[in-house]
Parts: C-alpha cells; structure tokens; sequence
C-alpha cells in the first residue's frame, strides 16, 4: 500500500533500537530559556530547557498546577510564551507570522483530555479535519476532501480500530472510542510531534490502557515523536524513553524511567505525595 | 455550639431586615404608582366575566375574519422576516464578541457593547422615532423589530458559542486551521441547533410584540386590535385576540416539535 | 491507488458513491436541520414581496429617519419636561415593574409547587402548564388594554396585565429548577416521616434559592422594558408615557432622545447587576 503511512513504517523501522541511540536521532524540538508569567510576580514556567529526539517517547510529570498543560500548549504557541526559543523541526516556532504557524501546526499533532471533538459531526468528519492545516479556506469550509486524503483517514482509523464507527456521530461513542478519535485527527495531519495533553485522564483504566498503547505503537511504527502529559507516575515509568518532571514551572527532573527514584518523586510532587500514595 | 447558634442568629436577622426592606419597596411603589391591592384584586372577578360575555365571537364578527387574516399574515411574515434578518448580523456579531472565536479584544468589546444597546433601547422608542418618517407601513415595525431582535440574538448567540464550541475551536487551531475553516466546520456545527432554537424563540416572541409595535404605528394585527378596541366591537376584539393565541401556540408547537428533532 | 481499489480494499461500511468516498451518511435531525434553514431562507427572501408597502418613498424616509436619529442621539435635550420629572417617571415604570415582579413571584411559587413533576401529581402540572401557555399567547398590552375595560385605563390595569406574563414564565423558571433537586434529598426527609410542608422549607428552598433569585431579577429587568411599553401603548404611566407624548403629540425628536438615554442607562444598570447576581450565586460555568 503506497500510502504515506507505510512508506514511513519502512523508513523508521525503530523496533529493537537500543534506547540510548536516540543520541545519534535527528532533534525535532528544542526548547531553550522559555519563560511564562501571566502577572511578573508568579511566573507560570521559567528556564525550561528540553530537546526532544525524532520517536523518542517523553512524558511530563508533576502535581496539578505544575504548569504541564501551559507548556505544551505553549509549543504550538495555542498560549503564547512570554520568552524563550522554540525550535521545531528546524523552523523558530516564537518568531512566526500567524500564516507560518499554521503551517507548522499542521505538522505538530495535538491529542486532548477532553478530545474536543465537533460532537454533532460523524468521526469521519472530525478525522479529516485533521487535514485543514493543509488546505485553502474555501475547500476546507466546503469540506472537499481528496479521495487520498479520505483514504488516509480510513487507514488510520483501521489501524485504531474506529474503521466501522466511521459514520456514527461523535456524541454517541464512549471516552475511549473519542480519544482514538482525537488521536486519528492528529494522525491525519501527518505529524512530526504528536503533543498528548493528559490523554486518558478522563478515561477507565482499560480504556487508558488502549490509548496509551495505541501512543506507543505509534511512536515506535510511524517515528513520530509523543510528548505526553501525564498525571500517573505509573503509567510514565511504563510507556516513556524518558521522563520529565515539572514543578511549579521548573524542570526538576529528567531521565530515564528507571532513574525516577523515589527521592525523585517527592521532588517533583513534594508536599502532594501523600495525596498520592493515599489515592 | 454557641457559634453555630450565632450563625443562624445572624442569618434570621438578615433575612428579616431583607424582608422588611421590600416590603418597605413594594409600600413606597404603591404609593408611587396609585396602585391598590384591594381594586386590583376586585377587579379580576369582573374582567373573567366581562371576558366570557363579551369577548365571544359573534357571527357579525366572523365578516370582519378576512380583513383580521390579512393583518394577522402580514404579522406573522413581519416577525420571522425580522427575526431572520437579525440573525444573520447577529451571527456575525456573535463571532466576533465571544470569547473563544472573537478576533481581537477591541472589536470584541465593541460588538458587546453595541448589542447591548440596541437590546436595551426599548421596543416602543424605535417604533415611535421610525414611524415620523415611514409612516403607518410595514418597514417602521420591520425595524423596530429587527433592532431589538438583533440586540437579544447577539447576546443569545455569544452565550452558545461560548457554551459548546470552545473544545472543538481549541482543537481546530491546532490542526492550524484558518478561522473561517474553524468557524464553519467546528463552531456551527456545535451550535446551529441551539441557534436555531433562539430563532424560533425569537419569532414566537416578535409575533407578540408586533402587536405592541403594531398598536404604535399603525400596522398588523396590532393595528386593526386598536381600531376594533376603539370601537367598541368587542366580539371581534375577542376574534383578534384568539387568532393571535392560536398562531402562537401553533408556532410553539412547531418550533418544539422541530426543536426536538434537531436537538 | 485506484478508486476501485480503495472501494474493494475497503470493508463493507464504508459508503462510495460515483466512486467518491461518503464522509457522512443521511441522519434525520441533519436533514431536519437543513430542511429548516432552507425554509427560513427562501421565506426570507420570497416573503418581502408579499408585503403592501402603500406608497412608500424609501429613499426619502431613510434620509429622514437618518436625520431624526441624529436629532435624537446626538442632541438630546429637555423641553417639555425637568430632569425631575423625568427622574419621577422612571421611577414610577421602575415601581410597575417592581410590583408586578412581586406579585408574579408570590404567586409563582405555590403554582411551580403544583406544576413541578417530582412534587405534584401530573394532571395538576399539566393543567398549569396549558394555563401558562394560554396567558404567554395573549400579548402583555391586550391584556393589559382588557383589564383596562373594567379596572379603567392606569396602573391597575397594566399591573395586572404584566402579572399574568410574569406568572407564566416565573412559575415555569421555578418549577423546572424544582425538578432538578435530586430526588434522593426528598427521598430522605420523606423516609423520616417529613410533612411535605418540611420538604418544601427544607430542602426545596434552600436548594433553589439562588436560582429563584435570580430567574426573578431576570423577570424584573425584562418587566422594566415591558413597563415603558405599557406606559406608551397602554396609558400606565411612567417614562414610557413621556416618551409617547414628546414622540407622537410634540414631535420633538431632542426630547425623545434624552428619554431614550435615561431609559436606556437604567436598562443597562439593570443588566449589569442581574448578570452580577446570576454569576455570584449561581457562578459562571
């Protein structure tokens, strides 16, 4: 199938890469000196510093409020950064003109908690809107898809296992049937970075299980990069390459999953580990 | 113990100090308006039965039927032409004032404020400035209609896109979709249904305020209401007023029965 | 890849037709939605042409009503009337609005009790329904113009008139907060032997308290309108009363205007507070 899917699979066939060969990968985003305040006194994220290697899979951990869903959104400029350097994909996201940005955020994916679905339209529907990104405003308002472009989409929603609910209307699937929905959306746009904002935050443990598995094929079948949110420690030390925690607006710990000591942990929740443990 | 008590303590208190101060309200309005609570009482006995006696349609009055049709379609076209035509402005208005799809604060600012005048500037005060230069015609009340129509849609309109689009309108910038790709296949999808339930609210509503309005400059229903009242022919007053009831209730009925559907 | 191939490549569910893929299928309340629109915009345009205009010289008009708009917005005076009056008289549609907003609220509350489904049994709730739909028909000022012929032209009259309106939608706001209480609240107190009064002192008003409150500041702000309308149509008195009179006996735009302003100040103050309350006790979702 000459799509654009397989031809990625053959090209990054990533399976059984050692870990620390990321090192050697091309960099898709780095992040240098970004700064956040709405008012001068509390800055929301200060001096935060991340590179982020083709594939790789990254979760951001750390207590509500830490300023996770600030930064991510901060990346597609959705909230823009106060200061800083973001580079994507070797384009300086911060200096863009409106029309530019477009652009790049059609090739940055972005999954939500809330799936933010158009819930009167079909999941068919929705996925394609995926391709906007990449089409005049008059045939994206008209909705001309090309066949291709349809082709894709259905693709995609196979591959998640949404195929046969392609016509039903979004408001009448459960949360992890959305999610995948959400998640096809992102796929559509061909992404290079696929930014997840607490994914399976909403959802029962099976279907969070699906989702984030669905996440990691992703990442490691199509080479795209999946920066995720995430509320479960667990659930990070489980899936990610590598683990960032964030604290009240600062980076106070990254690496490996299995370096995520205890110690680690505190740091990063601090006084609100014990609301942890006792959940 | 003795706190809790305290609390409540307090709590009557206020609530009696709130009591006595309308009442106080509602004594200083009576005075004001002459109004009495004994005549008002009195006299609903009286306009029940003056109702049931004289508001019946008689045969004589059943001729004047075509003429009272005439002005009750010319009404009814009136309303949902108004209403219609203030919907579209006022969907644009809507855009650009809310919160999650408005372009920028300035003109967010400016299309709140002008819908809020011209839904607070009183029915009547546009009927009776436009009727001095249009006249006893249809355009005075068309208007008249259409400026306070505008002004409840835009706020009506602000309220449901702001209630069930701002997940979706997130999402879609994100894809990097133009606004227009962002408005027409995210935030009218979402909403058209709610929308078109104020619509219908709205026509329901214009039907009887074109009555109003009506009254004032001479056109509609309204019109030939007063012309009957003045009269005296109470038998067709009692025809106008059933025909108004029965389009009403025949537009709620519709408009919750479409409303349902789309929903 | 060749369209026929995507066809036969695709499982049975998905939809082509002329060997295009179908992103949606047919779905009733769409196509009730499109069907809709598509009457209220043919009504649109065909409806203007079935109006009599009489003799009309559009352009003309426009530039007069331009002109007196201006007259009204941009120079606003006094003439026939003090600013004390003026003051006096807003007062007084302010006080028709109060009292009928009172009345109406009074009244309210025992009919929602009769009319909410999880408190009344459901003849009596429909009844009460039909009734309000009845009064919500009859537009304010014949209602107040037929209370008139018996109580005489006046406050009586428009009170009552504006009462009927205030009831028919007060008690329907009422009753449909009543029947949002969850029911497991009344379950309980009824389980420990409760008079019904109790339930209604106890867990009914407190829970909607804040909604009622509300809803009936809402009513008051709208009676204020309805108010200078009475004044003006139906002779009740109050600013409206002066608006007509400067408007349709002296012709005088300036004063139509500064009415215009005043009116249209206590309306916006209005609004302000009642958005106030709305999200102070209910809280903006």
């Amino acid at each position: 199938m000459p799509t654009i899917l397989a031809e990625k699979t053959e090209v990054y066939e990533k399976k059984g890469k050692n870990k620390k060969e990321f090192q050697n990968s091309k960099t898709i985003l780095k992040i240098k000196d970004l700064y956040k305040s709405y008012n001068i006194k509390t800055p929301v994220l200060s001096m935060i510093e991340m590179e982020l290697k083709q594939g790789e899979f990254v979760s951001i951990i750390g207590p509500s409020g830490a300023g996770k869903s600030t930064l991510l959104r901060c990346i597609n400029r959705m909230i823009e950064p106060s200061e800083g350097s973001i580079v994507f994909d070797e384009t300086e996201i911060t200096s863009l003109s409106k029309k530019a940005l477009r652009g790049e955020r059609a090739k940055i994916g972005m999954v939500f908690q809330h799936y933010n679905l158009v819930s009167r339209l079909t999941v068919f529907e929705n996925v394609l809107h995926g391709r906007f990104g990449y089409k005049s405003t008059l045939k994206g308002i008209l909705s001309i898809f090309t066949e291709e472009e349809k082709q894709l989409a259905l693709e995609i929603l196979d591959k998640l296992g949404m195929k046969e609910f392609a016509y039903k209307r979004c408001d009448q699937l459960s949360g992890g049937q959305k999610q995948r929905v959400g998640i096809a959306r992102a796929l559509v746009q061909q992404p290079k970075l696929l930014l997840c904002d607490e994914p399976i935050a909403s959802l029962d443990p099976n279907s969070s299980k699906v989702i984030m598995d669905h996440l990691k094929e992703i990442c490691e079948t199509m080479g795209i990069t999946v920066l995720v949110n995430l509320h479960q420690v667990d659930v990070a030390v489980k899936y990610s390459d590598r683990i960032i925690g964030l604290n009240k607006g600062r980076v106070v710990f990254e690496g490996l999953p299995k370096e995520l000591s205890n110690y680690a942990i505190q740091d990063i929740y601090g006084s609100e580990l014990e609301d942890l443990i006792v959940e | 113990m003795n706190a809790q008590f305290d609390v409540i303590k307090k709590k009557r208190i206020q609530m009696t100090i709130i009591l006595l101060v309308m009442l106080l309200i509602v004594f200083g309005a009576k005075v004001l308006t002459d109004f009495s609570f004994m005549e008002g009482l009195a006299s609903i006995p009286g306009t029940v039965f003056w109702m049931f006696t004289n508001l019946i349609p008689t045969a004589e009055a059943m001729e004047n039927f075509p003429k009272v049709m005439e002005r009750l379609w010319e009404t009814i076209i009136l309303s949902i032409l108004a209403t219609t035509t203030a919907g579209i402005f006022a969907l644009f208005f809507a855009l650009f004032g809310s919160k999650t799809t408005k372009i920028n604060g300035l003109l967010a600012l400016l299309s709140r404020v002008i819908a809020s005048v011209f839904r607070n500037i009183p029915v009547v005060a546009w009927a009776l400035v436009l009727v001095i230069s249009f006249g006893h015609n249809v355009v005075t009340g068309y208007f008249a209609l259409f400026f306070t129509t505008f002004g409840f849609l835009v706020r009506a309109f602000m309220e449901t896109i702001d209630e069930a689009s701002t997940d979706s309108v997130e999402a879609l910038n994100a894809t990097g979709a133009t606004y227009f790709q962002m408005v027409f296949r995210g935030v009218i999808p979402d909403t058209l249904p709610q929308m078109l339930s104020w619509v219908f609210f709205m026509i329901d509503t214009n039907i009887r305020s074109a009555t109003l309005v009506g009254l004032l400059t001479g056109t509609g229903i309204g019109y030939i209401f007063d012309l009957y009242y003045k009269r005296l022919d109470y038998p067709t007053v009692g025809l106008i007023t059933l025909s108004i009831i029965v389009v009403v209730i025949v537009i709620e009925l519709i408009s919750n029965k479409v409303r349902r559907m789309i929903l | 890849m060749q369209i026929s191939e995507i066809a036969s490549s695709t499982t049975s569910s998905i939809k082509v037709r002329n060997g295009k893929i179908q992103i949606k299928t047919f779905n009733r309340s769409n196509f009730v939605l499109q069907l809709t629109l598509a009457f209220l915009i043919i009504f649109t345009v065909v409806a203007p042409f079935f109006l009599d205009y009489k003799s009309i010289d559009l352009q003309t008009a426009i530039f007069y009503t331009v002109d007196n708009l201006k007259m009204m917005f941009l120079q606003p005076a006094l003439n026939q009337i003090t600013i004390g009056t003026a003051l006096i008289q807003i007062l007084i549609t302010l006080a028709l609005a109060f009292l009928s907003t009172v009345i109406g609220a009074v009244i309210s509350f025992f009919l929602a009790i009769a009319c909410a489904k999880n408190l009344a049994p459901t003849w009596l709730s429909n009844t009460i329904i039909t009734f309000n739909s009845f009064i919500r028909a009859v537009p304010t000022v014949l209602w107040v113009l037929i209370f008139a012929i018996v109580a005489g032209l006046g406050s009586v009259a428009a009170i009552l008139g504006m009462t009927l309106h205030t009831i028919a939608y007060l008690s329907k706001a009422y009753s449909e907060s009543f029947e949002e209480i969850d029911g497991g609240m009344i379950e309980a107190l009824r389980a420990t032997g409760a008079k019904w009064w109790h339930i209604i002192v106890h867990v009914v008003l407190p829970q909607t308290s804040s909604y009622m409150i509300s809803w009936t500041f809402l009513r008051f702000e709208t009676n204020y309108g309805v108010a200078i309308a009475m004044g003006a149509a139906a002779a009740a008195g109050g600013i409206g009363f002066e608006l007509f009179m400067s408007s349709s006996f002296y012709y005088d735009l300036h004063e139509v205007g500064a009415i215009t302003y005043f009116a249209l100040i206590i309306a916006l103050i209005l609004e302000v507070i009642s958005v106030q309350i709305k999200n102070r006790l209910i809280g903006s979702r």
